[in-house]
Order: structure tokens, then sequence, then C-alpha cells
């Protein structure tokens, strides 16, 4: 069993050597002259304000728990990929409409996802003042 | 010289120095191949926009003192051919600019960990035929030689090193502590795992076609007759019509997965410097850039493998065309032998085809916003490539002999193609006829200060009401 993956363990072993070593040389090569204003982090030139670990934006987490969701209804899929062209006319006609049945699950959820506007990143609708129940015109009022 | 029979022997013997050469035989080629390639996209990309590019590096005049007469004062060039090669020395030596605030060991572990995947990638490619040489009963030399592991996993193996990427990125922009890379790290994760779906969902529509995810079985599924009875071109699954979308959909996931123009969003240097590696110098800035370029390279030979017809050179049947026509048999006898032996060639020249195409890509198309990115890739791309699964599985079933038969198959997968179509339109025509409606809905709020309900509107005279 391992005798098929054990060329890829050399492979992975191989590459981890290249990447740690191109990573270190430099370390080792280059000269090191430490001042305080190199060690800062880069902000165009001025003082650096604050801690760059803030808050961000919802969205992105948003966007990787539906990936999440969408990659595991995939993944159930790969291992009927392999068997349904070389088996029997009943197999694939039950298991075609059990997968059909399972797709249509998987595009409601789709069409849900892009309807409630969690993918939308358009800042003119996706924040729109109107629809966080603010307005400039209120403010102003 | 007897290679073959080596080649046999060790294959029994000692199967781990086999493994060996493999394993060199694809990193050697990787590390050499992309100094040239940032030079071909450098030089391609000057002609593109009437420069002349990187042409000086590694010129070299004769001295005068040298022994032949003949050759003093003469130049040999290189065109520029060692100009990335003298770009990594420089990176080498220069000063590895660390800042104070970082997170230390993952500041140092993520680029290796964005390099990574680009190596690791290559294991299952099958750069050459791995049959039977042509015309006789013998396994060929590039039986034993490639691929690195023909791994009855292999298209899995590929999808699942390829989104180890992500992780490169993201521990990059959360490590630097810079407001930029953070950014950068947070577009670059939500961009690769967007395109990601509809780059597993492509590909599945293949898999459903060949019933096999080994990459040598793909490539043979591809030597098959073309649509099933046109035996003398082969079936490259980028001239059957559920093949040329997942091809498609497949090519847009690929430069998004790479980072590449038009989707080089991470690292948009007009408005996050450079993105993700900002705090990065020295070479382990380099490590990033190489990354991507071998990241592009493997790609390239997972598309032609996947979809190109591998390593055949030209998409017809040579056996076939000389058992079909004994005329002129011995110059198609010579095809298929040289089809053989010039396979890794064929593949190569697949790659730098592909290449090509992305350095083409980035000299022609400005970058998309992100709001276009997350639609292109969750409403476009994810919907058209569950529908072409769907219509392949169709396929499969009505091309069953007891059904329809392979050309009834292709009758009705075309049919379901374009009742999709058809539906796909109608169901954007609705929804844009819904946004519409949207557009022209007025939004009450009370106001607690006013003890009022005012009437908020979009433009028009409503809005003016609302201020009053």
């Amino acid at each position: 069993m391992l005798g098929d993956f054990m060329p890829i363990l050399i492979l992975m072993a191989v590459a981890g050597v290249i990447c740690g070593a191109m990573v270190t040389l430099s370390w080792v090569l280059g000269p090191k002259k430490v001042t305080p204003y190199k060690q800062s982090p880069y902000e165009c030139g001025v003082e650096p304000q604050g801690d760059a670990r803030e808050r961000f934006p919802i969205k992105f987490y948003l966007v990787a728990i539906l990936f999440v969701l969408f990659d595991i209804e995939v993944v159930f899929l790969w291992s009927w990929l392999t068997v349904f062209k070389t088996g029997s006319l009943e197999f694939q006609v039950f298991s075609g409409a059990a997968v059909a049945v399972y797709m249509l699950l998987w595009i409601i959820g789709d069409a849900y996802v892009i309807k409630i506007g969690a993918i939308d990143w358009d800042e003119a609708t996706s924040l729109a003042p109107e629809k966080l129940g603010l307005s400039p015109d209120a403010e102003a009022a | 010289m007897d290679v073959l029979g080596w080649l046999q022997r060790t294959s029994v013997d000692a199967p781990w120095l086999l493994a060996v050469i493999r394993v060199l035989l694809l990193v050697v080629p990787i590390l050499t191949i992309v100094p040239g390639l940032i030079w071909w996209e450098r030089r391609l990309l000057s002609w593109m926009q009437d420069r002349i590019g990187p042409n000086r590096t590694g010129t070299i005049t004769i001295p005068d003192n040298f022994p032949l007469a003949s050759l003093r004062g003469r130049k040999i060039r290189t065109f520029g051919l060692l100009q990335p090669i003298a770009d990594g020395v420089k990176l080498f030596m220069k000063e590895d600019v660390t800042p104070s605030s970082i997170d230390r060991k993952i500041y140092f572990l993520a680029p290796a960990i964005a390099l990574f995947p680009a190596f690791a990638l290559g294991a299952t490619l099958p750069q050459a035929s791995t049959g039977f040489i042509p015309g006789t009963d013998i396994l060929g030399p590039f039986h034993y030689l490639t691929p690195v592991a023909n791994v009855d996993i292999g298209l899995l193996y590929v999808l699942a090193i390829s989104s180890l990427g992500v992780y490169g990125v993201v521990l990059a922009g959360y490590a630097s502590n810079n407001k930029y890379s953070l950014m950068g790290g947070l577009r670059a994760s939500a961009q690769l795992i967007s395109y990601e779906l509809a780059m597993g969902v492509s590909l599945a529509c293949v898999v459903l076609a060949t019933a096999s995810l080994r990459m040598s079985d793909m490539v043979v599924a591809q030597e098959q007759a073309l649509w099933g009875f046109v035996p003398a071109v082969q079936n490259w699954f980028l001239f059957t019509p559920f093949g040329l979308v997942s091809a498609a959909i497949f090519l847009v996931c690929v430069v998004a997965e790479t980072n590449r123009a038009p989707f080089d969003l991470p690292e948009a240097e007009n408005e996050l410097i450079a993105g993700y590696h900002t705090e990065y110098s020295s070479m382990k800035f380099a490590v990033f850039f190489m990354g991507e370029y071998a990241a592009m390279f493997v790609f390239s030979g997972v598309f032609a493998a996947v979809f190109l017809g591998g390593y055949n050179l030209m998409p017809f049947n040579w056996e076939y065309l000389a058992a079909t026509f004994p005329a002129a048999a011995g110059f198609f006898k010579g095809m298929a032998a040289a089809n053989y032996w010039l396979g890794p060639l064929g593949f190569v020249a697949k790659m730098a085809a592909g290449i090509t195409f992305f350095i083409w890509l980035r000299a022609t198309l400005p970058r998309l916003r992100y709001d276009q990115l997350m639609t292109l890739g969750w409403k476009v791309l994810l919907p058209l490539a569950v529908a072409n699964f769907i219509v392949v599985g169709i396929w499969v079933i009505c091309s069953n002999e007891r059904v329809l038969g392979p050309v009834g198959g292709w009758v009705a997968l075309l049919v379901a193609m374009g009742v999709l179509a058809i539906l796909y339109m109608n169901l954007a025509a609705t929804i844009k006829k819904g946004a519409k409606s949207m557009d022209k809905r007025t939004v009450k709020l009370s106001d607690p200060q006013a003890k009022r309900s005012i009437k908020l509107a979009d433009p028009g005279p409503a809005s003016e009401g609302g201020q009053a």
C-alpha cells in the first residue's frame, strides 16, 4: 500500500529540503544591519498606527463557511464518480437519480446563498445605508 | 548499453532508486525552467508593450589575449537568459530585513509552505506514455521513469495539494503584522477557496467521463476514438462539448489559484503595496515569486494532461491510420514511434503553450474588482460547472448501448446543454427584472429623535421630501 506512495514521500522530502534551504540561505548569506526604522512594519514611510491584527470584515468568514459546506458536498461525489460510467444500466439510472436529487439540493443551496446576498461584495448594494437602516439624510436632519 | 534491461531489473531490485530518479526528473526541470520562465515572461511582455526587455545579461566578449586569434573580440550572446539567475544570486546576498513585531516562526515558515505545493503538485503527472512501445509488447523506458507515483487517486492528490497553497499566503499575511499584508492574505484566502470549488467540479466532469482518477488513465481515455465514432482522431477532452466548458472553467480557476493577472488582487500594488509579501525581502520574497511561477508551470501540465491529450504530439491515432491505409503504413508507423519517443517534448511544449497563454492574459486584461471576482466565482463559474456536471451525467446514461448508443448520447448531451442554456437565460432575465423592481422600492424608517416616520428613497424627488 505504501509502496505506491513512497515516491510521493520522497518528493515531499526533497521539496521540503529545497524550500527550507531557500528560506534559510539568504538569512545566512545576507548582511545584517538592524535599525529601528527598518524593523518597523511598512506603512508608506509614516509611523505605524496601532496593531495590524484588528477586526476584519465578516464577509471573509462567511465565504470560508460557504466554501466548507459546498466543498464537502463535492467530496461526497468523488467516490461515485469513478464507478458511475462502468456500472450496469440499472445502477446508472438509480444512482443517477439519487445524485440528481442531491445536486438539486446543492442548486437550491447555491440559489439561496446568492439570493440572501452572502456573496454580494458590491459595496453600493451590500453596504448601502438604506440596507443597513442608516441614511446620510437622516443624520443630516 | 541496455537501459531498458537495467530499468526492469532496478524496478524489482531497488524501487527506491527509481523513485529517486523520477523525483529528480521532476524537480530538476522545475528548478531550471523557472528562471527561463521569468525571462520568457519579461521578454514577451516587453514585446507586447513595444519594449525590448532584458537582453544584455550574459553577453560575453572574448578578450583580446584569447589563444584563438579568430575568436578575439567576438561576442557570445545569451539573449539575457542569465538575467533571472543574476537576480537570484543578488537576492540571496541581500539583507533579510525582518520586522520586529512579526510572529517569528510562522513568518519564516510561510514562504516555504507557499513554495512546497508547487513542487509536490507534479507527483502524479505523466510526462510520457506509461504503456507499450508502439508495435511491440514491451513496456517502454517511460513506464519506469514517469510519473513520480502513478497512484489511483492522482487527480484527488492534485486538488488536495493545490489547496495547500492557501496556507502559505494566509500565514504570510497574518504573521507579518502589517495591515497591507493582512488584507492581502484575507483577499487571497477568499479568492483561492472560492475558485477551488469551481475547479473541483470542473475536474469532476472529466472524471465522470473517464471513470478513473489515475492521471495516466485520463490520457489513455483521450487516446480513444473521437466522440466514440471517429477512430482516426483522438478524443482530447478539449474537442468534446462538455470538455470544452470544463476546460474553460478550469483555466479561469487556475489563473485565480495562482494569483496571476487579471486575478492578482491579493498583491494589487496600487491598493495593497505588495499584498501578503509586503514585509518579505531578500530570497524569502523570491520564494513567493518562484512558488507562483512553479505553480503556473505545473498547473499548465495538469491542464495538458487532463484536457489536451497529455504527451500526445498530435490528436491522431497513428496505429489506426496505419491499419486503414496500408499504402502509407510505414509513414504512420513512424509517426506512432515519434509520438511515443518524443512524448516528453510534446508535454513540455503543451506546458510552454499554457504558460504563454498566462503571460498573454497578463498583457491583455485589466485587473478585476473584488466584487466582480466573487461574482464570477460564485455566480457564474460554479453554477456553470454544476450544470456541466449534470449534462455529463445525462450523457453517460444516454450513451449506454442499451439506451441510445454513442451517437444518441451526443444528441442528448447537446439537447441537455440547449435546455440548460435556455433555462439560464430565462432565469437571468427574471433576476434582472427583479433587480429593477428592487431599485424602485422605498424604505420607511422611524427616526426616534423626530418621532415620526421618514420616507427614505433612492434618487428622485422622494429623498428631498425626506430631508424636509
